[in-house]
């Protein structure tokens, strides 16, 4: 597993390179299966444009938190491998915010896994979002979207 | 001792991010009046005893940390 924090911008791809390569050649063709999921950082239009972000977190609980996610997502599908990263402090545009990733031999327990990933990270983990605009005008994001699940 | 944490928007708008309380509160709930000088319970607030999730009836001892926080808004869109 590759679970953690990120403070600068980072490129996800070679994680997902990284989290393949850590299996053993018979677990990797195991794997029929792997799902990744990318988000970043979304400006926006007009004069609400959001230029940059602040990612605050509660540290030792939020590390603490994903490392509980991931071991809760392996042990209800049956994958072989993840990934589970996400980004904090000051974030551009463009920019990755969360990188989830699971690897099993069907698209089912890979599509399943990565999107329990995904959505348990963003409804239980403690991370804020505070976002600046191109009007100069800040704000807390406080309205997070219903659980998909 | 207990430590109190505050984070994101309740940070700001109680002006600290941490102080420290003698152990004398012994719920969560106890601890949220003390340290905000009996203050109305925000809706929606979150607390967490020792890194993790806890209600507001949950007991605090002393060398504990408890945290009040917004909901949370991690994730991508």
């Amino acid at each position: 597993m590759i679970v953690g924090l990120r403070e600068t911008a980072f490129a996800p791809w070679p994680l997902l390179a990284d989290a393949a390569q850590a299996m053993d050649a018979a677990e990797r063709a195991g794997c029929g299966a792997n799902d990744a999921f990318i988000g970043t950082m979304r400006a926006g239009g007009g004069a609400t444009r959001v230029v940059r972000l602040q990612l605050e977190h509660y540290p030792g609980m939020t590390e603490r938190m994903l490392m509980r996610i991931a071991t809760d997502t392996g042990a209800r599908w049956p994958i072989r491998q993840l990934v589970l990263v996400h980004r904090v402090g000051e974030v551009l545009p463009g920019e990755t915010l969360i990188v989830a990733a699971a690897w099993s031999a069907h698209r089912d327990a890979a599509f399943a896994a990565c999107r329990h990933l995904v959505e348990t990270v963003k409804h239980q983990a403690p991370f804020w979002k505070r976002e600046f605009r191109a009007d100069g005008s800040a704000a807390w994001v406080t309205a997070n979207t219903p659980a998909r699940m | 001792m207990i430590t109190v944490r505050f984070f994101a928007g309740l940070r700001e708008q109680l002006g600290r991010d941490t102080l420290e309380l003698p152990s004398t509160a012994t719920t969560v709930r106890a601890v949220w009046a003390r340290a905000t000088d009996q203050a109305p319970v925000p809706t929606h607030l979150l607390a967490a005893v020792n890194l993790e999730y806890a209600d507001f009836d949950t007991p605090v001892a002393d060398g504990d940390e408890v945290a009040f926080f917004p909901p949370v808004t991690g994730g991508a869109a």
